[in-house]
């Protein structure tokens, strides 16, 4: 009970009010890159608030999620050699829409640059920013193009949930299951 | 501090959204709040839509602290997305369409009724109270986001059926003011906020695409319901002008029921392969079952879908069953059953199948939309053309019944068929967003949609006659409200006064009705068809004892003679009271709750 309820305290109040603010107010300012002109500009300043150290990593959050849509942690944990390659295919419809819908709605994933794989493309300052990573005749500085090969992908939000459990169960992913008769 | 912001809200019954716009922007901006809320234990999640359910907690997981919320450390229930992942699995936990038990005027919308059916440890709550619930996440979820522009001090529009009735708006009106919305909030009908949205997305083009005598039907069908409106295109001071004209019944039937329907027939399939699903499973077959609906019926659907799903345990491919459902029939179960091909003067089945009727939501018996579409129609255009139809509701996604719905339409009206109009492609959130809109033009100027009150109102008097026993004594139905009374205006309800008595609170039973669209104040109808009059909750009123104290005229008998007068505030709020013919005193009649609601005829 102790650690219980001290680890409650510790959520409760400002702090805990405070993840979740941040939680608000962090998608507008990361979806910025994708259409900046096509963005309303926010209807009131957003309220700074300092981000506090969560008592679970956002990555297990993330994997929690992926689990808890998609079946993800199941999949990867389960052995597929004994299953042929429709029965496999049959499962990965459903991961694939439910894992994709997750991380869209979570991440926004877009491509780096627009244009189609295989044209022209002007390298400018991508090369210093990390948007780009140039391959082929890398020493060549004087080439101010290449040929796009792979589009990139970056994400234009960042909304994993915000988990509110104490210390105790921060490391499950998925609880066990048990059923009542 | 003056109101910085204009807000509509979308009370669904199965979805609820929110949407605003800031004051001081030269054009409005529509855009809808993140909603934090429980996608599951101790995990908050902002979405869009916070689902219209609501969960009750076992006493252990209130004990676990683990539906914690910001704003409510303590909450012993959860609302949104992680109630809505729970109602299959723990449907006596679980609320659900809590909205379609508001409009419900057969049982108590005060009374913990729900969940239904659920065993006796389960906390219950009413209709009422789980309606404040999810009011009450959307304004805790908004002073999150704004916490210096107090909700209460903000203008805000809040959406209803427009098949809603007086008493079902007033519950609403109660949810939202316990809920802690502003007292001036104004209430709208959802169909005319889909039009709104439609109008904020076209501008000034609509102008264009109209002409005077034009129709329009807005056909909103939403996860339980389904809204049917007529606008008209009129003409004032060389200016065209929206008219709502007409509204349909309460029809409770919705894309909800499709997907459950084809959950239901896969479920058979499933079964025919010797696999018998458990609860658990039907919760993802009815999930697999939504997504599959969208995608056999686009037009360029594919001919078959397999539609898997997987078992409780950890192995997921070993625990997946899978069966192949068929374009062909999935679409034919959908179209056939939802949009069966109808004459224009076709009407809906009303088959009951025995006289035993199970109190509960009384869901629609025939679920062919088209014919009730067909009812409407030839109800409300009295032989005139209809010229355009706007889509609205999640449903449409699927296009083929987009399709389906317009060739029908088109059936009916061939010398000239009815044109979509191409609202915003955003079906889920038009109704907010249409709503905020409309708060919008309310205050900087714009379209407006006129139409006064959707339904005519009756107060039930028992006329004077030789008592027969065993039989009540004949009853009148006293028009006090016409079809399309404007807001802000008042009238006298024209009729022999009426005896109330001193001292005892007077009931009037009272009725409603959406297609009698010619009676006036003071009509007094003998007899009606229960298509034509819909009752609804009773009125009361309770005189003073003493009412010869205080220098009311009495007649011999202890009777004081009133009549009625009829009112629309600004809001959009009925109002009716009892005048008393000389004196000029007055009482306003409350809706009562009625105790003999669960035993009364239909």
């Amino acid at each position: 009970m102790g650690r219980i309820s001290l680890a409650w305290r510790v959520l409760t109040s400002g702090d805990f009010a405070a993840r979740v603010t941040n939680l608000l107010e962090a998608p507008p300012a990361l979806a910025a890159p994708v259409s900046p002109a096509a963005r309303p500009k926010p209807a009131a300043p957003p309220k700074t608030v300092a981000m506090s150290k969560p008592l679970r990593s956002d990555a297990v959050t993330l994997l929690a999620a992926l689990q808890r849509e998609g079946r993800l942690i199941d999949f990867f944990k389960e052995s597929i050699e004994a299953y042929s390659d429709a029965q496999v295919g049959a499962a990965v419809r459903d991961i694939h829409r439910d894992c994709g819908g997750m991380l869209e709605r979570q991440f926004a994933i877009r491509p780096v640059l627009d244009q189609a794989e295989g044209s022209n493309v002007t390298i400018g300052a991508n090369a210093k920013s990390g948007r780009i990573k140039l391959t082929g005749k890398v020493g060549d500085t004087t080439q101010s193009s290449g040929t796009l090969v792979h589009h990139g992908w970056l994400v234009t939000r960042s909304d994993v949930p915000v988990w509110t459990g104490d210390a105790e169960a921060a490391s499950i992913v998925t609880p066990a299951e048990v059923e009542v008769r | 501090m003056p109101a910085q912001f204009v807000i509509g809200i979308d009370l669904g019954t199965t979805n609820s959204v929110l949407a605003y716009s800031a004051f001081d922007e030269a054009q409005s901006q529509v855009l809808l709040l993140p909603i934090p809320q429980l996608v599951a234990a101790n995990t908050l999640e902002s979405r869009s839509m916070l689902p219209s359910f609501l969960y009750q907690c076992t006493h252990d997981e209130s004990a676990a602290r683990s539906f914690a919320l910001p704003w409510n450390e303590d909450a012993t229930f959860m609302v949104g997305h992680g109630a809505r992942s729970l109602s299959a699995e723990f449907p006596e936990h679980t609320v659900g369409a809590a909205k379609s038990w508001l409009g419900h005027s057969r049982i108590d919308r005060h009374k913990p009724i729900l969940p239904w059916h659920a065993p006796d440890d389960v906390r219950k709550i009413s209709p009422v109270t789980a309606s404040q619930r999810y009011l009450e996440h959307l304004v805790a979820a908004w002073h999150q986001a704004f916490p210096d522009a107090p909700f209460a001090e903000q203008n805000v529009v809040l959406t209803v059926p427009a098949s809603f009735d007086a008493s079902a708006r007033e519950l609403t009106r109660e949810a939202a003011l316990a809920a802690g919305l502003p007292d001036t909030f104004v209430l709208l009908e959802e169909p005319q906020a889909a039009t709104y949205a439609w109008l904020n997305a076209v501008g000034d083009r609509w102008r264009k695409l109209f002409k005077v005598g034009d129709r329009m039907l807005v056909c909103d069908i939403g996860g339980g319901t389904t809204d049917l409106t007529l606008v008209e295109v009129a003409e004032e001071t060389g200016e065209l002008t929206l008219q709502r004209v007409a509204v349909g019944n309460h029809l409770l039937v919705g894309g909800d029921n499709m997907d459950l329907a084809l959950a239901h027939y896969v479920a058979q399939l499933f079964e025919s392969h010797g696999l018998t699903l458990d609860p658990w499973q039907s919760v993802s077959l009815w999930h697999s079952c939504r997504n599959a609906k969208e995608t056999l019926l686009s037009e360029s659907g594919p001919e078959s879908h397999t539609i898997s799903v997987p078992g409780r345990s950890s192995r997921l491919i070993g625990g997946l069953v899978s069966v192949h459902v068929e374009r062909a029939q999935a679409t034919d179960l959908l179209l056939n059953g939802f949009f069966p091909v109808a004459q224009l003067t076709d009407r809906p089945a009303r088959a009951r199948a025995s006289g035993f009727r199970e109190i509960g939501l009384p869901y629609e018996s025939d679920t062919g939309i088209t014919r009730h579409l067909a009812a409407f129609l030839n109800q409300s255009l009295a032989g005139n053309n209809l010229t355009h139809v706007l889509f609205n509701g999640g449903v449409f996604k699927a296009s083929a019944l987009r399709s389906r719905l317009l060739n029908q339409l088109q059936s009916w009206f061939p010398d000239a068929p009815p044109k979509v109009v191409d609202g915003s492609d955003d079906l889920d959130f038009a109704v907010a967003r249409g709503a905020c809109f409309y708060g919008w033009t309310k205050l900087r100027g714009g379209v407006r949609i006129r139409g006064g009150t959707a339904r005519s109102y009756y107060v039930g008097i028992e006329t004077a006659g030789l008592a027969i026993p065993g039989a009540g004594r004949p009853l009148k139905a006293l028009c006090v409200v016409p079809n399309g009374m404007e807001e802000g205006t008042e009238v006298d309800v024209p009729s022999d006064p009426i005896g109330l008595i001193v001292g005892e609170s007077a009931r009037f039973r009272f009725f409603s009705s959406a297609n009698r669209r010619t009676d006036l104040p003071g009509d007094l109808l003998p007899r009606w068809s229960p298509e034509e009059l819909n009752e609804t909750d009773s009125l009361e009123a309770t005189l003073p004892a003493s009412a010869d104290a205080e220098g009311i005229a009495v007649t011999e008998d202890d009777y004081v003679p009133v009549t009625f007068r009829s009112r629309i505030t600004e809001l959009g709020v009925l109002e009716l009271w009892c005048v008393h013919e000389s004196e000029g005193e007055r009482w306003k009649l409350e809706f009562s709750v009625r105790d003999d609601a669960e035993s009364a005829p239909r």
